[in-house]
C-alpha cells in the first residue's frame, strides 16, 4: 500500500484490519518476536541439547542404577535416621567445627580487607577506567581458578594446614567481594560524591564520609553472605585437601571408616551450625541497617 | 500559634542534637565493630594455628613456585586431548545437573510461591524441604553416594544435583514472588485459574531472571564439580589431583589453565546472554 | 435500577490483628459511578478486593448480582471474577508480553483450564480485542511489548483487558495515582465513557478529591475502615472532606487550588 492510499484511508473509519498481523494460516497473530525472547529460547534449547548429549555420552561404567539408587536410599535412611558418634567425641567435633568456622572467619576478614581496596579500584563512579579494567581482569582470573586448586597449590609452599586453606579461600572471597562491594559503591548517589568533590574533599575523605556510610549496610550483608559460603567452602576444602576442621572428619567418616552413622552425626552438627550462622547473619544485618 | 512555632523550633534543635549523637553513635559502633572483628581474628588465628608470617611469605613463595613448575612440557602437551575430553565431560555434567535441578526446582518452587495460591502448609513444607537440600553440604551427598554408586560420574552428578536443587528452589521462590506478584493478581482478578496464571503470568514475567540464575548456577557448578571430582575421583578434578599427587606439575598446570579458560569463556558468554535477555 | 453490589456489615481483620474494615455496609446500583475516597491505608483497596474475593472478608457478606460471594466455591468465584473487571494503580500487566496478548488475558476466565494454558484464542476474540484497542486509541501499539509503553498507555491496556471480560462491574484501584495530569484526565474520561455509553458500573478508589467530585455522581468516604460519608458528590462539603481525611483546615493539598 502506498503512502497516498494510507493517507486517504485515515482516519474517519479506523480500519482495524490494517493493524492486524496475520500468520501464514490466515489467523491473527498475538505475540511479537523480541530479541530477548529469542535469546531465552535459544539459550534453553542449547542447554537442553547439551544435557541430552551429556546423558548420552557419559561413561556410566556399567553401574546398576536401580540398585545404586535403592542402596543410596537405604543409606540415606541410616545417615539421617540413626546418627551416632563412634570414632570421635562430642568435644572433638565441636572443636573441629570451631576450626572450620575460624577458617571461614579468617578468609572472610582477609577477603573483605582486600576487597575494600579492590572495590575502590573497580567501582565505576570513582575509579580510573583503565585501572578498573585491569583489576577486573585480574579478579576474573582469580575467580576462575576453583578454590580447591588454590588450596592445593598453596599446600606446596605453605605446608598442609590452615595457611593454605585460608589463603586459598581468601582468593575467592576477595574476588567475590570486590565485585559485590564495587556494585554497592556504584549505587551511591553521584550527587553526593560531586557535592563533596566540589567542597574540596580529598579522595579518602570522600571514601570515608560518603561512600562508606551509605554503602556499609549493603557491604555488611554481602560480607555475611560470603561468610556463610566460606564456612561451607572451608568444610569442603577440609574434606578434599585434608587441611583440617570438621570437613576432614566428614571425609574420614565417609571414606575411611565407612561409617554412615558417624557421617550423619557430623552432618547434623554442620547443618545446625549453618542454620545458626544464617540466623546470626540476619540479626547482625538488621542491626547494621 | 506562637506556641506551635516555639515547639517547632525546640523540635528542630532536638533533631539537631539527635544528629550529633548519631555521629557519636556511629563512631562508637565503628570502634565496636572493629574490636569485634579484631577479636574474632585473634581467636580464629589461635584456634587454627594460623601463622600470620607464613601466610604472607607463602604468597610470593607460591608465585615463584608456580612460575618454576607450572610450565607445560612436551609430555604435558601430549595429554591435552585427554584433559580436554575430561574438561568437556565436567562442563556437560555441570550443564546437565543445572538443567535437571532447574526444571525440578521450578515446578517445586511453584508450590512454594504465593503466586499459585497453594495452601500455606504446602508452601511451608516446600520451603523446609528446600532448606534441607540447601543446607546439607554437597560433600555429605558425595560421601553418601560414594557408598552405592562408587567412583562414578553419577556420584558427582547427584551430589551436585541435590545442593543445586535446594539452592535454586529457594531462589526461584523468591524471584517469582518478587517479579510476578503484580501481574498474577491481575490475572486472578480476570477469573484465570492457577495453571493459566502460571503459563500466562508467572512464566513470561520470571523467565529472564530464572535463565540468568541457571547460567550463574552452571558457572558455580563447574567450579564445584572440580572439588566434588577430587572427592569422588571423577572428571577434571580427579585429573588434577592425580597429576598433583604424582608431582607432574606441568600436566597439572594445563588442567588449571583449561579450567580458567573454560570458566572465563562461560562467564563472558553468560554475561552477554544476560544483557540480551534482561 | 436493580442493585448490583451490596456490602452487608463487612469487617476484615488481617492476620487476626490489623483491622482493615469495620462494619461496612453500602449498595451500588447497576450503572452507577461510585468513587471511594479516604486516606492511605484506610481500607479502600480492601473493599475492592473483597468484591472479587482477592481478599476474604472476616465477617459480614458481599452480594454481587444477588449471590453471596463468601459462600461461593472456586468455580463460582471464577464466574464472579469473569464479570468483574479490575484495573490497578501499577497496571499489573505482564510487561514482557505484547499489548494484544495482555488484552486477551481478559478472556482466560472464559476458557477451560487446558485451552487457556496453551493460549488458544478464537479469531472473534482477537478481532474483539482489536476493536477495543481501537476504541482506546491503541491499535498502533498492538504488537508492542508492554514495557515499551508509557504509563497512560499501560493503563489503557489495563482497561482493554478488563473490557475483554465483558464485565458488568469495573473496579478501579487508584487508576491514576501513578500518572501525570494529562494522562490521568484521558484515563478518567475513558472510564466515564465506559460507564455512560456501555453501561458498566464503576467503583473507583481515588486519591484526588477533586477528581472524584468531577467524575463520580456518588462518593463514599472512608476513614480507618469505616464509612464516614456516603452520598451524592455535590453534598460533599469541605468539612466532610476534612472529616474523611481526619485533618484540619489548611492541611490538605487540595486547599491550595
Amino acid at each position: 500500500m502506498s503512502e497516498l492510499d494510507m493517507a486517504r484511508q485515515l482516519p474517519i473509519t479506523l480500519d482495524i484490519n490494517k493493524f492486524m498481523r496475520k500468520s501464514r494460516r490466515g489467523t491473527i497473530k498475538t505475540s511479537t518476536k523480541s530479541k530477548s525472547d529469542f535469546a531465552i529460547k535459544m539459550t534453553l534449547f542449547v542447554l537442553l541439547f547439551l544435557t541430552v548429549y551429556g546423558f548420552a555420552t557419559f561413561d556410566y561404567k556399567n553401574v546398576d542404577i536401580a540398585k545404586a539408587v535403592t542402596g543410596t536410599w537405604n543409606n540415606a535412611k541410616v545417615l539421617f535416621g540413626q546418627p551416632r558418634l563412634t570414632y570421635g567425641t562430642w568435644r572433638e567435633m565441636l572443636k573441629e567445627l570451631f576450626v572450620t568456622f575460624s577458617l571461614g572467619a579468617l578468609s572472610t576478614i582477609f577477603g573483605a580487607i582486600i576487597a575494600f581496596f579492590g572495590a575502590l579500584l573497580c567501582a565505576k563512579n570513582i575509579a580510573n577506567p583503565i585501572v578498573a579494567n585491569i583489576t577486573k581482569g585480574f579478579v576474573a582470573f582469580i575467580r576462575a581458578v576453583p578454590t580447591i586448586l588454590w588450596v592445593l597449590i598453596f599446600t606446596i609452599s605453605a605446608g598442609l594446614g590452615s595457611v593454605a586453606a585460608v589463603i586459598g579461600l581468601t582468593f575467592h572471597s576477595a574476588g567475590y567481594l570486590i565485585k559485590a562491594y564495587a556494585e554497592s559503591i556504584e549505587e551511591v548517589d553521584a550527587g553526593t560524591i560531586e557535592a563533596l568533590k566540589a567542597s574540596g574533599a580529598s579522595f579518602w575523605q570522600i571514601v570515608f564520609q560518603a561512600l562508606l556510610p551509605s554503602s556499609i549496610s549493603r557491604m555488611t550483608a554481602w560480607t555475611f553472605l560470603r561468610f556463610e559460603i566460606n564456612f561451607t567452602n572451608a568444610l569442603a576444602v577440609g574434606a578434599a585437601a585434608g587441611v583440617g576442621g570438621i570437613g576432614f572428619d566428614l571425609y574420614m567418616a565417609g571414606n575411611h571408616y565407612f561409617d554412615l552413622r558417624e557421617l550423619g552425626f557430623i552432618t547434623y552438627i554442620v547443618v545446625a551450625a549453618v542454620i545458626l550462622l544464617e540466623v546470626l547473619a540476619t540479626k547482625i544485618k538488621s542491626t547494621v541497617k | 500559634m506562637s506556641d506551635k512555632q516555639t515547639s517547632k523550633i525546640t523540635g528542630e534543635t532536638s533533631k539537631f542534637q539527635n544528629r550529633t549523637s548519631i555521629f557519636v553513635k556511629r563512631k562508637r559502633s565503628f570502634t565496636l565493630a572493629f574490636l569485634g572483628v579484631a577479636a574474632l581474628f585473634v581467636i580464629s588465628a589461635v584456634v587454627t594455628n594460623y601463622d600470620v608470617i607464613n601466610g604472607f611469605t607463602s604468597i610470593p613463595k607460591a608465585a615463584i613456585w608456580m612460575v618454576k613448575h607450572f610450565i607445560p612440557d612436551a609430555k604435558a602437551w601430549s595429554r591435552v586431548p585427554y584433559i580436554f575430553s575430561k574438561l568437556i565431560e565436567t562442563v556437560l555434567v555441570s550443564v546437565a545437573v543445572t538443567m535437571c535441578a532447574s526444571i525440578c526446582a521450578f515446578f517445586f518452587s511453584l508450590l512454594g510461591t504465593k503466586t499459585t495460591r497453594s495452601s500455606p502448609w504446602i508452601a511451608r513444607t516446600v520451603r523446609i524441604i528446600a532448606a534441607f537440600f540447601r543446607n546439607v553440604p554437597d560433600v555429605v551427598w558425595a560421601m553418601l553416594l560414594l557408598f552405592s554408586f562408587g567412583q562414578n560420574i553419577l556420584t558427582g552428578f547427584f551430589a551436585l544435583f541435590f545442593s543445586t536443587f535446594g539452592m535454586l528452589s529457594r531462589t526461584f521462590i523468591e524471584t517469582i514472588d518478587e517479579v510476578s506478584a503484580s501481574c498474577v493478581e491481575a490475572l486472578y482478578a480476570t477469573g484465570a485459574t492457577s495453571i493459566q496464571t502460571v503459563f500466562h503470568g508467572v512464566i513470561p514475567s520470571s523467565m529472564p531472571e530464572i535463565v540468568s540464575w541457571v547460567l550463574y548456577m552452571i558457572e558455580t557448578n563447574i567450579r564445584s564439580s572440580t572439588l566434588i571430582g577430587i572427592l569422588t575421583a571423577t572428571g577434571i578434578g580427579y585429573l588434577f589431583d592425580l597429576y598433583y599427587k604424582r608431582m607432574d606439575y606441568s600436566s597439572a598446570s594445563i588442567v588449571v589453565i583449561a579450567i580458567v579458560i573454560t570458566v572465563i569463556v562461560i562467564e563472558t558468554l553468560s554475561n552477554k546472554i544476560r544483557k540480551v535477555i534482561m | 435500577m436493580p442493585i448490583l453490589l451490596e456490602f452487608k456489615n463487612v469487617s476484615k481483620i488481617y492476620n487476626n490483628v490489623t483491622k482493615a474494615l469495620t462494619d461496612v455496609s453500602f449498595s451500588v446500583e447497576e450503572g452507577e459511578f461510585v468513587a471511594i475516597i479516604g486516606p492511605s491505608g484506610s481500607g479502600k483497596s480492601t473493599i475492592l478486593r473483597c468484591i472479587n474475593r482477592l481478599v476474604d472478608v472476616t465477617q459480614g457478606s458481599v452480594f454481587f448480582d444477588g449471590h453471596d460471594i463468601n459462600q461461593a466455591d472456586k468455580k463460582e468465584i471464577r464466574q464472579v471474577r469473569k464479570k468483574v473487571g479490575m484495573i490497578f494503580q501499577h497496571y499489573n500487566l505482564v510487561d514482557r508480553l505484547s499489548v494484544i496478548e495482555n488484552v486477551l488475558h481478559g478472556r482466560l476466565g472464559y476458557k477451560s483450564a487446558i485451552s487457556g494454558v496453551v493460549g488458544h484464542y478464537t479469531e472473534e476474540e482477537k478481532e474483539r480485542a482489536f476493536q477495543i484497542l481501537a476504541m482506546l486509541g491503541l491499535t498502533e501499539e498492538a504488537y508492542k511489548r508492554c514495557d515499551e509503553l508509557s504509563g497512560g498507555q499501560k493503563q489503557r491496556v489495563g482497561i482493554a483487558r478488563s473490557l475483554m471480560q465483558e464485565p458488568r462491574l469495573l473496579l478501579c484501584d487508584e487508576p491514576i495515582a501513578s500518572l501525570d495530569p494529562s494522562s490521568a484526565k484521558i484515563i478518567m474520561d475513558y472510564l466515564r465513557d465506559i460507564n455512560e455509553t456501555m453501561g458498566i458500573t464503576c467503583v473507583a478508589n481515588l486519591h484526588q478529591v477533586d477528581v472524584a467530585m468531577r467524575y463520580a455522581k456518588r462518593i463514599i468516604g472512608i476513614t480507618a475502615g469505616q464509612i464516614v460519608f456516603d452520598g451524592p458528590s455535590d453534598k460533599l462539603t469541605r468539612t466532610k472532606i476534612y472529616k474523611i481525611y481526619e485533618s484540619n483546615e489548611g492541611e490538605l493539598i487540595t486547599d491550595v487550588g
